[in-house]
């Protein structure tokens, strides 16, 4: 009844080639590898504006570039790693890896998966393109707080707008992943028999589709703000400009949550097949992520503690913050259960992996020092707090992140990685990422602030370690690149089961996995 | 209509692209505007429209596909999925105007008038400004203005986007029971209310910025009244159109008693609307 006559016949091998072929494409292992390929691109890029900081910091007095141009790195540094590194490597590997291993032919809403990759590239061209303004980019900080954002030159629309089309390709991205992952398992395929990435991906799903349109919202008030005389923010039109603070971190908080899970879903795929044992407490890690994801909506006022709020406020922030160590701990807990008596081998993903549990934990104990109401007057806006989630989110987030690209690497190009230069890039990293941010807990301490150029002479020999430290990590970092390029295009053949205690769906599949997988789903026992 | 065996995983699409190229124009446009280029309505204009092709091509190809039988019971349910979680999200975006009203209600306004612990607030920055609602704030932004009534317009408003919500049951019911006559009337008085609803709320706007000297920029009770109501009208005119859409669809032949998603969203997306009006008439005119 209908000119539609290709109903079976779309397994055919007509793919458009070239550049087409990556703009048009509907396959999620393609949409996986452009996010990821982007991904790494900001990372560096994100990454290169960040020893521009640590090289003015390397000694103090203004040496290489100017205060306003130090602020626009800071600033952009933020919002590219934020929603530019980190955020689009993960929806990269739930792309690559959720319909493996729930046993799905695809992601459920193909052509929408493709729009939400496209539309990132376009964000963060309207928002690097603001480095070449007369006045520059944002400067303001990633957190975008009024008064001072309002102050952005022409690049405060453009900074707006990127946000926005970042929130639309997350939303859309997530309402993706949940779908797959509640409709296109594989028959026998309960939800409490998902491999731990696809649960931590779900939660990860539904915290975006619940906190992205209020930054939205968030950022739309600051624009109308600005241009359209409303007063949402103004005081003496019975706005408040902290009531941003507190509509940004209801978006802010669950955020950090949104970089961190799915990589405790990763950790959670590792450990056990290098550890040659199932995960330890599936069941109690299930929950303990859906605790921290409830939690995350409850604690957002611990980023605005020095504001003036009420001293109830502080309290309930305070206690509900500290209550997510509960969780947490379970999840470190089980991690290290899970290798209790394992015959562990120390392959490059098994490394990440360890260092992950390691370092996020100081991460994890510093938060924790932070979230002490009391205390954290003194620790504000210190260095302390850039040495806090610097821990969880470079050995957290991009170490999980790495992990996962090392682990499942074999699987995408069908070769295996150089294990020496793996190793190699590992070490560099583990080493030079805590030279680069342990010094900057003392600078903290000491009461160093953050975001600024210049700093007293008593903070030179820490700040010069710091950034040794992260010029090595930072250039380690295109051995990273180089590894995964020069796998990409041979070395040893990989197996498809590819790592001796891997187990799942995604092992199943031939390694590199075609271009198609589960046209017919399998069937799980 | 045959229904396919598997899921239907689609070939490349250019459509997105085309979307996300629209998108671009279109943010680049407004910035530029807002700036003040010349060249920027323009653009932006010019990314409308892409996006516009866009969304009127990508939902043929999808119309035409469920039309030809290509999408099984199992894509049915990842289209029903899809869709809850993107009103889902659209709800949370009125939250956070919402979030904004209700803080600037209970906390920043109580704040300037001195409450809680911001005595010397009040008396050394807004002497004399007392806690009230509404109010355009302690410098009385916007100057005098006279205060939206709920009684009145709004009521009728309300009465109608209630009708509407019934007239929308009345043609699904219509469609289950395969009678398509009062389907096609049903959704005719629909969206013919929706549209209706637009216009008296376009005509308030209008009261309100020639007589009663309520604007966006009165203050907070102005930025909190507009925006809200704003966005609601935007979406209740998208809303309509989206009607119209599945009206025409309708007296083309679409839809069957038990095939008819693209019908089910569009309704699920007018009680989406129909419900974030009455908080609106609760808490932005009544309250």
């Amino acid at each position: 009844m209908s000119s539609v006559t290709t109903t079976q016949d779309h397994h055919d091998d007509h793919h458009p080639t070239g550049l087409k072929r990556w703009l048009t494409t509907t396959n999620h292992k393609d949409i996986g590898t452009l996010y990821l390929v982007f991904s790494l691109t900001m990372f560096l890029f994100g990454g290169s504006m960040a020893l521009v900081i640590r090289a003015e910091l390397f000694q103090p007095g203004l040496q290489l570039v100017d205060p306003g141009f130090f602020n626009q790195m800071t600033t952009m540094h933020a919002l590219i790693m934020v929603f530019g590194a980190i955020m689009p490597a993960f929806v990269g590997l739930a792309n690559w890896m959720v319909p493996l291993m729930v046993g799905a032919p695809d992601m459920a809403l193909p052509r929408l998966n493709n729009w939400s990759f496209w539309i990132l590239p376009m964000a963060f061209t309207l928002l690097g393109m603001t480095l070449l303004f007369p006045g520059g980019a944002p400067a303001a900080g990633w957190t975008m707080y009024p008064p001072l954002v309002l102050q952005t030159g022409d690049a405060f629309p453009f900074l707006i707008f990127a946000v926005h089309l970042m929130g639309i390709s997350s939303v859309l991205g997530a309402i993706n992943i949940i779908v797959t992952i509640m409709n296109m398992r594989a028959p026998g395929m309960g939800l409490l028999k998902m491999p731990l990435f696809v649960w931590t991906w779900l939660i990860t799903a539904y915290l975006l589709i619940l906190v992205m349109p209020v930054l939205a919202g968030a950022v739309t008030m600051l624009l109308t703000d600005k241009y359209f005389g409303t007063s949402f923010f103004l005081a003496a039109g019975g706005g408040d400009p902290v009531m941003f603070q507190h509509i940004f971190w209801f978006f802010g908080h669950p955020e950090v949550y949104i970089m961190i899970l799915p990589a405790f879903g990763v950790v959670s795929q590792i450990i056990p097949t290098f550890s040659r044992k199932p995960l330890f407490g599936y069941d109690s890690m299930v929950y303990a992520t859906a605790s921290i994801a409830f939690l995350s909506f409850i604690v957002w006022a611990h980023h605005m503690f020095t504001v003036g709020m009420p001293l109830a406020g502080q309290l309930f922030f305070m206690f509900s913050t500290m209550l997510i160590a509960v969780p947490t701990g379970v999840k470190v807990f089980n991690w290290v259960a899970t290798m209790w008596k394992g015959a562990m081998t120390f392959e490059t993903p098994m490394l990440f992996a360890l260092a992950f549990v390691f370092l996020f934990t100081i991460g994890g104990f510093s938060g924790l020092m932070l979230a002490i109401a009391p205390a954290d007057m003194q620790y504000h806006d210190t260095y302390f707090v850039v040495a806090h989630f610097h821990y969880v989110l470079v050995p957290g987030a991009a170490f999980a992140i790495m992990a996962a690209v090392y682990y499942w690497l074999p699987k995408w190009t069908g070769y295996m990685y150089n294990e020496t230069l793996g190793k190699l890039h590992f070490w560099l990293s583990a080493i030079s990422v805590n030279v680069t941010f342990f010094p900057q807990h003392f600078v903290g301490l000491a009461g160093m602030p953050r975001r600024i150029p210049d700093y007293a002479t008593q903070f030179t020999d820490f700040n010069a370690i710091s950034s040794v430290g992260a010029f090595v990590f930072g250039f380690s970092q295109l051995l990273f690149a180089y590894i995964i390029w020069s796998c990409a295009r041979g070395g040893q053949k990989a197996t498809d089961q590819v790592w001796e205690g891997a187990d799942g769906l995604e092992w199943t599949v031939p390694s590199p996995a075609p271009h198609h997988t589960f046209d017919t789903p399998p069937v799980i026992k | 209509m045959a229904q396919s065996q598997g899921y239907y995983v689609p070939h490349g699409s250019n459509w997105p692209i085309v979307g996300a190229i629209g998108l671009f124009l279109l943010m680049l446009g407004l910035s530029t505007a807002l700036n003040g280029v010349g060249a920027g309505p323009a653009v932006a204009w010019t990314g409308a429209i892409v996006i516009i092709v866009m969304v009127v091509g990508w939902f043929a190809t999808v119309i035409r596909e469920s039309e030809g039988g290509v999408y099984n019971q199992q894509v049915d349910r990842s289209f029903r999925m899809g869709m809850t979680w993107f009103i889902i999200s659209e709800v949370m975006f009125f939250a956070a105007f919402f979030g904004a009203l209700f803080y600037a209600r209970q906390m920043a306004v109580p704040w300037l008038g001195g409450e809680s612990n911001n005595f010397f607030t009040n008396l050394l920055l807004y002497p004399g400004y007392e806690n009230a609602w509404p109010t355009n704030g302690p410098k009385a932004i916007g100057g005098d203005y006279q205060v939206m009534a709920a009684l009145g317009l709004p009521a009728i408003n309300t009465a109608i986007l209630l009708t509407s919500g019934v007239t929308i049951t009345i043609a699904h019911h219509a469609l289950k029971d395969n009678n398509r006559k009062v389907l096609g009337w049903g959704l005719f008085a629909t969206f013919m209310l929706g549209f209706l609803f637009v216009s008296l709320q376009a005509y308030e706007y209008i009261h309100a910025y020639q007589e009663m000297n309520l604007k966006l920029s009165t203050g907070i009770y102005g930025s909190t009244f507009f925006m809200l109501t704003g966005f609601h009208g935007l979406h209740v005119t998208l809303g309509a159109i989206m009607l119209v859409v599945i009206w025409a669809r309708c007296l083309k032949g679409h839809f069957t008693p038990t095939h008819h998603f693209g019908f089910e969203a569009v309704a699920w997306y007018w009680h989406f609307v129909d419900v974030v009006w009455l908080g609106l008439y609760i808490f932005v005119y009544w309250l």
